[in-house]
């Protein structure tokens, strides 16, 4: 989900360079990667790729399609697969969203590479559970985004008199505090996206992991009626009461901008609004606040990968094989997250150099306490249909926490 | 000179490609998108054959059901808003008024504007942290509020008025163009009558210019049906879900979720309603052409 961020200014620009890119992708050892990644950090953090790329021989051929949270580079990259043109190499959501391209036997089986640098003893398991089908591996991740943080402005907080919240409850009384002071308490975001977001951060937070697995792995229709979802449902409803009448038409890093500038209390965003934080000159973990999962503290196991589609050219296999050693190094993983604002997906990456919250991440990770992201447990399709309920949910206050159970049930059970 | 025959068929032979672009480009994706709707195809095509579960699922989302009436609420406003409006403007500039250029270029003005840049105007002018809410409580009126955007019951009726802004100046020019071409004989016979203006627009021109109306009416309900762009600028289908259309739920759908058997089997509905409109409208079309044939 990290990938939706506002870039339609960049779209055409890209369109235009990925007609070039495609132009020339025929020479030899080219690559020419399909990806997303247009705003800022992003495109800094890319570059790190690109760099030890080339330096070792490659040429990497960029082709960002920018727009609609990778929307249109996912659709741009498909139809060129099924339809014989396909790139060297095409970012995904770590998931369910190229599962049908693997099962239709259009990319490249990655296991005797994976045997070749040991990368099943490397990467951290969840992911590659994730980009492994019947124990093959067919993409490489390259980055763990968590969605559910919880960023606060502490000077905020400091004036109401109150302290960063440890429970559910503190956050309400958080919330009061700061409504009291006039300023927003909660910045939300329109777009329906963001509200599924804040919704997994409640379901996770005040549900707790066996909840969050149960309801979505399990699909178990008794953990959606459960008490404990109910909960969910109404602190999520409870939520309602602290957004301002600006969200609608909000895009998810002006929110986030309203906690860096102080301007408002508290945030649910994944960890790419530090992004927007480096932007400001503002320190996460330090000038803005952050909580892994309010309540259950918890890490969020979601991200990047890269797929790198069957094709007959020896030299474009070459190069594919090149890029994905390059992916993997700890040294490009650990400049390229950097950027991201991601954490690394190997196991043992020297982490002294991250800033505070990507540190919290990395020990919950070592913990063992986390959960796959929403992508990896359920299909594209039903994740719309949460988030539809979600979103219809949260903007309608007459909407009520039992009724929203019961069609979240019919979605987990249908 | 060719025989009659002759060029006939060099006629028939010129229409090929023609033919060929309507029977495969149109025709064929049509027929294939309806085949698609009957499986359960996910990112890519499968032709198994699953009935009509897809409709089935789709008769019962929600977001499909708000997103028809939507259509209707939106389809509603625009299409007499502008017919109203535009009337309203034209017969203005009808009469004969200085600095009618000026008033003219102002009001076709907003239809030289897409439906994305009408979208994102009006969603700031409308959002009530930026918009006119916000600049009323600063002139001193904080008890003041226009929230609609943001209330869900409400936004579907902005979304119609902004279309209808953009849209209206395109039936002014047509219908100007039709009072026009009024004859001045007809107001003078009128004036002598003692028939006060009003009359004489609503019985005696409104019915002259009725081809004129269903030109603008045909052009408004084609851009109704396709209505995309603007509730994507606007308000991207929010709050919530509570202004998404049928056009928005094919594209997700295609798209994003991966599902193009639901999102073809929403296609198929929108072509089917669209047919069952305009069927009878063909039909009589033909039929007439047919009897002043003969």
């Amino acid at each position: 989900m990290q990938a939706h961020k506002g870039r339609h200014a960049l779209g055409i620009a890209a369109s235009l360079a990925l007609g070039l890119a495609a132009a020339q992708a025929q020479a030899a050892e080219k690559a020419e990667v399909i990806h997303w990644w247009t705003s800022g950090g992003e495109h800094a953090a890319v570059k790190e790729f690109e760099k030890a790329f080339d330096a070792q021989g490659g040429k990497w051929v960029d082709a960002a399609v920018a727009g609609g949270g990778g929307d249109s580079a996912r659709a741009d990259g498909i139809n060129r697969i099924i339809g014989g043109n396909p790139p060297a190499a095409m970012q995904f959501n770590t998931g369910k969203q190229f599962d049908e391209l693997v099962s239709n036997g259009l990319l490249r089986n990655l296991d005797p590479l994976a045997k070749e640098y040991g990368w099943k003893d490397k990467i951290n398991p969840v992911l590659l559970n994730a980009v492994s089908q019947d124990g093959h591996m067919y993409a490489v991740p390259v980055d763990i985004h968590s969605n559910i943080w919880l960023w606060y402005s502490p000077e905020l907080l400091k004036k109401a008199g109150v302290e960063p919240p440890k429970t559910w409850d503190d956050l309400f009384t958080d919330l009061d505090a700061l409504k009291k002071q006039g300023v927003i308490p909660l910045a939300q975001a329109g777009s329906a996206w963001t509200q599924a977001l804040t919704f997994f951060n409640v379901m996770i937070g005040e549900g707790g992991k066996d909840l969050y697995m149960k309801v979505l792995k399990d699909r178990d229709v008794a953990a959606v009626k459960s008490p404990e979802f109910l909960k969910v449902a109404q602190t999520f409803g409870k939520l309602r009461d602290y957004v301002d009448s600006g969200m609608q038409g909000r895009q998810w890093n002006q929110a986030t901008a309203l906690v860096i500038n102080d301007k408002a209390g508290f945030n649910f965003m994944g960890d790419w609004a530090k992004g927007e934080m480096e932007l400001q000159n503002k320190v996460p973990g330090k000038d803005v606040g952050c909580i892994p999962a309010l309540g259950h503290n918890t890490y969020w196991v979601g991200g990047d990968v890269f797929v790198f589609p069957k094709l007959n050219d020896k030299a474009e296999i070459k190069a594919q094989d090149l890029l994905a050693k390059v992916l993997l190094e700890p040294k490009v993983q650990l400049a390229f997250n950097e950027k991201k604002g991601a954490v690394p997906v190997l196991k043992d990456v020297p982490s002294q150099d991250m800033d505070q919250c990507a540190q919290q991440g990395l020990a919950l990770l070592k913990k063992g306490d986390y959960v796959p992201s929403s992508d990896i447990l359920i299909s594209p399709d039903m994740s719309g249909s949460i988030t539809d309920l979600v979103a219809s949910f949260f903007t309608d206050k007459s909407q009520t926490p039992e009724n929203f159970v019961n069609r979240f049930a019919q979605i987990i059970g249908g | 000179m060719k025989p009659l025959r002759l060029r006939r068929l060099s006629a028939q032979v010129a229409l090929v490609p023609t033919w060929i672009i309507v029977i495969f480009a149109y025709i064929g994706t049509i027929l294939w998108t309806i085949r698609i709707s009957f499986t359960s195809s996910g990112i890519l095509p499968k032709y198994d054959f699953v009935g009509f579960k897809q409709y089935d699922r789709l008769f019962q989302s929600s977001r499909w059901t708000i997103s028809v009436e939507n259509l209707a609420i939106f389809g509603l406003i625009f299409v007499i808003g502008c017919l109203v409006l535009g009337f309203l403007m034209a017969v203005f500039l009808d009469q004969r008024i200085k600095g009618e250029g000026i008033f003219r270029t102002i009001f076709l003005y907003p239809y030289a504007m897409s439906f994305i840049v009408t979208g994102l105007v009006w969603a700031w002018i409308l959002n009530p942290t930026l918009g006119i809410q916000q600049a009323v409580q600063n002139w001193g009126w904080h008890g003041f509020t226009f929230d609609w955007l943001s209330r869900g019951d409400r936004a579907i009726y902005l979304v119609g008025f902004a279309g209808m802004w953009q849209s209206a100046g395109l039936v002014m020019a047509i219908l100007l163009a039709g009072l026009r071409g009024v004859d001045e004989d007809i107001w003078k016979a009128a004036r002598v009558d003692g028939i006060p203006p009003w009359r004489v627009y609503l019985s005696i021109v409104i019915p002259m210019l009725s081809s004129m109306f269903v030109t603008a009416v045909v052009l408004l309900a084609i851009a109704v049906v396709k209505v995309y762009d603007i509730v994507v600028a606007m308000t991207g289908g929010g709050p919530g879900i509570s202004t998404e259309v049928p056009a928005k739920f094919v594209i997700d759908y295609l798209f994003n979720r991966q599902n193009i058997a639901l999102a073809t089997a929403a296609a198929s509905v929108m072509f089917v309603a669209v047919l069952v409109v305009l069927g009878p409208w063909l039909y009589n079309q033909y039929f007439r052409q047919d009897r002043r044939a003969s």
